[in-house]
């Protein structure tokens, strides 16, 4: 077996495993650092593809950020470090069933579909290309979206911070 | 340059979005459905970028949409923790089946 294929493999069994483990486990805690494994090895698998600044992104993002978020009001609502509740059996069934079914039916989709060869030649991703896409306004330019993106971000934080404010009881 | 079939990586990020889908059925903790929604969301991603890279190498819009895909989720989660800590506050419980006050 070739090296790089082992390396794929190696990386997208331990998203596999890691992922299961964080919708399976009953330990709270132990599912927020299961995640983040899953996130870390899918920056691997961005690395894996040569997608370097997406691979950044993602361990800044996510690893750094989101995981860390979840961890902290994971602190602020969990009362007593003990397990989640069993959920019926019913439900356990149903939700297995349906998402195999879907599994197997969205790639038996992609199995049969043949997808179209591209014969242009692939351009180099450097992070100065993407930073002038971004801010590019002419063909194929992304500044639109982003300046909703950055406007998006602005509300959002003003928005949690209006949520999460605490108001003061009227004495 | 790597080697492996595009089926391949499109199987992990199938299966990593309906590994996702399962843990949003079956969990009833808010905490834990908001990590199954970003364990989704990361298939997502994983699939633009690999359509990107096998199908349509001359241009990157599939990294760009990666990106703000990345950034929305950021904003996602901090909205959902903000509204999260304080459904806390009121019921005491971060159990969906909890907050049940506008359920009729």
């Amino acid at each position: 077996m070739e090296i790089s294929a082992f390396f794929f493999y190696l990386i997208s069994s331990m998203i596999l495993v890691f992922g299961i483990l964080t919708v399976t486990t009953r330990k709270i805690f132990r599912s927020a650092i299961y995640l983040l494994f899953t996130l870390i090895n899918v920056a691997a698998l961005y690395f894996y593809l040569n997608y370097e600044f997406i691979a950044a992104v993602q361990i800044v993002v996510y690893v750094g950020g989101i995981v860390v978020l979840i961890l902290f009001s994971l602190f602020l609502t969990h009362q007593v470090a003990g397990d989640l509740p069993s959920p019926p059996w019913q439900r356990l069934v149903f939700a297995l069933l349906s998402c195999l079914f879907a599994f197997g039916f969205a790639f038996c989709l992609v199995m049969k579909h043949s997808f179209p060869e591209n014969k242009n030649a692939p351009i180099n991703l450097t992070v100065s290309y993407i930073g002038k896409q971004m801010l590019n306004y002419g063909d194929g330019g992304f500044v639109l979206p982003f300046e909703v993106v950055s406007i998006l971000l602005l509300a959002a934080m003003i928005g949690c911070i209006a949520i999460a404010f605490k108001t003061k009881k009227n004495a | 340059m790597p080697e492996v079939k595009m089926t391949y990586i499109l199987f992990v990020s199938f299966a990593l979005f309906f590994i996702g889908a399962y843990g949003f059925l079956t969990r009833r903790n808010m905490i834990t459905m908001l990590m199954a929604v970003e364990l989704m969301l990361n298939a997502v991603n994983i699939n633009f970028v690999v359509f990107n890279k096998y199908l349509y190498a001359d241009k990157a819009d599939g990294l760009f949409f990666t990106i703000f895909i990345i950034t929305i989720a950021a904003a996602e989660a901090a909205v959902a923790i903000a509204i999260i800590i304080n459904i806390y506050r009121k019921f005491r419980s971060i159990d969906a089946e909890d907050a049940d006050t506008l359920k009729w």
